[in-house]
């Protein structure tokens, strides 16, 4: 696996000297540990039968959730990551961004990949606009950066397009709302590498527009970008090399028309 | 989109095998990292710049502490009322069965002032800890999904608790003047035993945290630790009364007590009939020991385990 850079091409060596790498992934392993998964005996006296043989809990079920991936991103690529469900797409990603630790193997980044995401910050019991300064903060913005941002965000999200939604507490808000005002946060800040992982579709006709174009936006200032999504057209759109994952491998990596390809042949 | 890769990336599909550079040929992962100047992924940063990075998330965690108080009672009608209606239940509760029906009240002049000074203050360290259990094992959605120093967590919990605390003191001094107490400058002693038990929360709440994040059961053990914690800490009764007739050594391992420790001078602060000759001797100093050894101590304990957390 660690070979991956040893590949020479006939590239000419001034443009090798332009290709930056931003991300590299050594021989990454990560196991999850899922309590609660097992099929054993749920019993008290299975329990403590176990505690007394020393013998570890049924209930815990390791996961092997990405096996060995190594891959170099360079700056300016937009790589898709695709697969099918359970592939390990988002782990991957999680990885990366530095949120879950490796079992073995390293991820080398240039600055701070982040997730494009700030779901798990927000509390549905507040309103919208408790909401976009918990988020912008929990992203890392400075108190003075929200408060610039803050209409921006409010407007972009279209959430007070038909009354003041802002202010009432975002449980009251419809799927499509929450969704909208939830990727309006998000995507408020800039990234080095950024990662996107399926938020593309959410919101009506209008809003989805307004966000592939934000997307767009991000990817130009973002050195690199990381894609993960069903959408074969999208990836198609946005990203000019892709990595295909399978069980936790990595099966291919190269062009997007050719993995894409491949892809769809193995899916069909 | 960047022609660079396009070219480069002609004919490549070699299966786990990416191309690269003619220049930066054979280079493994690792060396091709240290060229290009590339930093390990969620590698732990040292302690001064992780308490830099912590100082640079205050906003942070004032706002979560906040926000996660507002909705703790949204549901509830009464809202924001219940922080001081829990409080003040919980002295009724504790007064009836301790007060009235057991009779610990032997010997203590106002009790009631006693009793309810005891609780809350013990309730303060008591939350603390089971929010502290919680605090990296209930959030790891939000740990999963953005970078922060963790330790964040468990100090905005901590702050949840001081927060609270703060309604609780409004209700205890409305108890303690209606039970006869007069305000005097005494009283101003209780911010400096407040401030030093809520370090030494913070550090415990972080020890719990790191120790809640691997050891899952200890969320459902903790209760009842912390209610033998309680029961020896002189809540509902005066350790001074209580072990006049035992052997010395006991009443130094009471009174050391760090819970014991804030507990006796949050008594002395507000009680006039608790004088210093009542409190065990050292009684600021073990205060401020305690809190300096368990609030740096967790802090360091808690960031060795940093970029663990995420595992879950």
């Amino acid at each position: 696996m660690a070979v991956a850079e040893q590949q020479s091409l006939e590239t000419p060596a001034q443009k090798a000297d332009a290709r930056v790498p931003t991300v590299i992934v050594d021989d990454v392993h990560i196991v999850y540990k899922v309590y609660g998964a097992g099929t054993g005996k749920g019993s008290a006296t299975a329990a403590l039968g176990r505690l007394l043989l020393r013998r570890g809990s049924p209930n815990v079920r390791r996961v092997h959730a990405v096996k060995g991936v190594t891959f170099t991103a360079y700056r300016g690529e937009a790589i898709g990551i695709i697969g099918s469900n359970g592939s390990g797409k988002s782990t991957l990603l999680r990885a990366i961004a530095g949120l879950l630790p490796p079992e073995r193997g390293r991820v080398y980044t240039d600055g701070q990949p982040s997730l494009l995401g700030v779901n798990a910050a927000l509390m549905n019991d507040l309103t919208g606009a408790t909401n976009v300064i918990l988020g912008g903060l929990a992203m890392g913005m400075s108190r003075e950066e929200v408060r610039g941002r803050y209409q921006g965000i409010v407007d972009f999200s279209g959430i007070n397009e038909k009354g003041d939604f802002i202010s009432l507490p975002m449980r009251t808000y419809s799927s499509g709302m929450a969704a909208r005002l939830r990727f309006s946060i998000a995507a408020a800040k800039n990234h080095d590498v950024l990662m996107i992982d399926e938020a593309l579709a959410t919101g009506d006709r209008a809003f989805q527009r307004r966000s592939e174009e934000r997307i767009r936006e991000l990817r130009k200032e973002a050195g690199t970008v990381f894609l993960v999504s069903h959408n074969n057209n999208s990836i198609r759109d946005t990203c000019d090399r892709v990595v295909w994952l399978e069980k936790g491998e990595l099966l291919m990596d190269g062009p997007t028309d050719e993995v894409i390809k491949a892809y769809e042949k193995h899916t069909k | 989109m960047s022609t660079v890769s396009e070219t480069t990336h002609n004919g490549a599909v070699a299966v786990g095998a990416p191309p690269a550079p003619a220049a930066d040929d054979g280079l493994s992962p690792s060396q091709l990292a240290a060229k290009y100047g590339l930093s390990v992924s969620g590698a732990r940063p040292g302690l001064a710049e992780y308490t830099r990075q912590l100082w640079g998330r205050r906003h942070f965690i004032n706002e979560f502490a906040k926000a996660r108080t507002a909705a703790q009672y949204t549901q509830a009608r009464l809202g924001q009322l219940w922080q001081v209606m829990t409080p003040l239940l919980n002295a009724a509760v504790y007064y009836l069965i301790f007060g009235v029906l057991i009779g610990t009240r032997k010997g203590v002049d106002n009790f009631i002032a006693f009793l309810v000074t005891g609780i809350f203050i013990f309730t303060f360290t008591q939350s603390s800890v089971m929010s502290g259990v919680r605090a990296v094992a209930g959030n790891l959605g939000l740990i999963r999904a953005l970078h922060f120093p963790r330790a964040s967590m468990p100090i905005a919990f901590t702050l949840m608790q001081l927060q609270q605390l703060m309604m609780s003191m409004f209700v205890l001094i409305a108890i303690v003047l209606m039970t006869g107490e007069v305000p005097d400058a005494s009283w101003l002693l209780l911010i400096p035993a407040l401030l030093t038990q809520w370090v030494f929360n913070t550090g415990l709440a972080m020890i719990v945290a790191r120790l809640g994040s691997k050891m899952t059961d200890l969320a459902q053990l903790m209760p009842f630790m912390l209610r033998t914690w309680m029961y020896t800490s002189g809540v509902m009764y005066s350790i001074e009364n209580l072990t006049s007739k035992a052997p010395h050594f006991v009443r130094v391992l009471l009174d050391i007590n760090p819970a014991a420790v804030y507990i006796d001078l949050a008594r002395f602060a507000l009680i006039d009939s608790v004088t210093s000759s009542q409190l065990p001797p050292h009684v600021w100093i073990s205060a401020l020991a305690w809190a300096l050894l368990v609030g740096v101590g967790g802090y360091i304990y808690f960031w060795k385990a940093e970029e663990q957390y995420g595992r879950g």
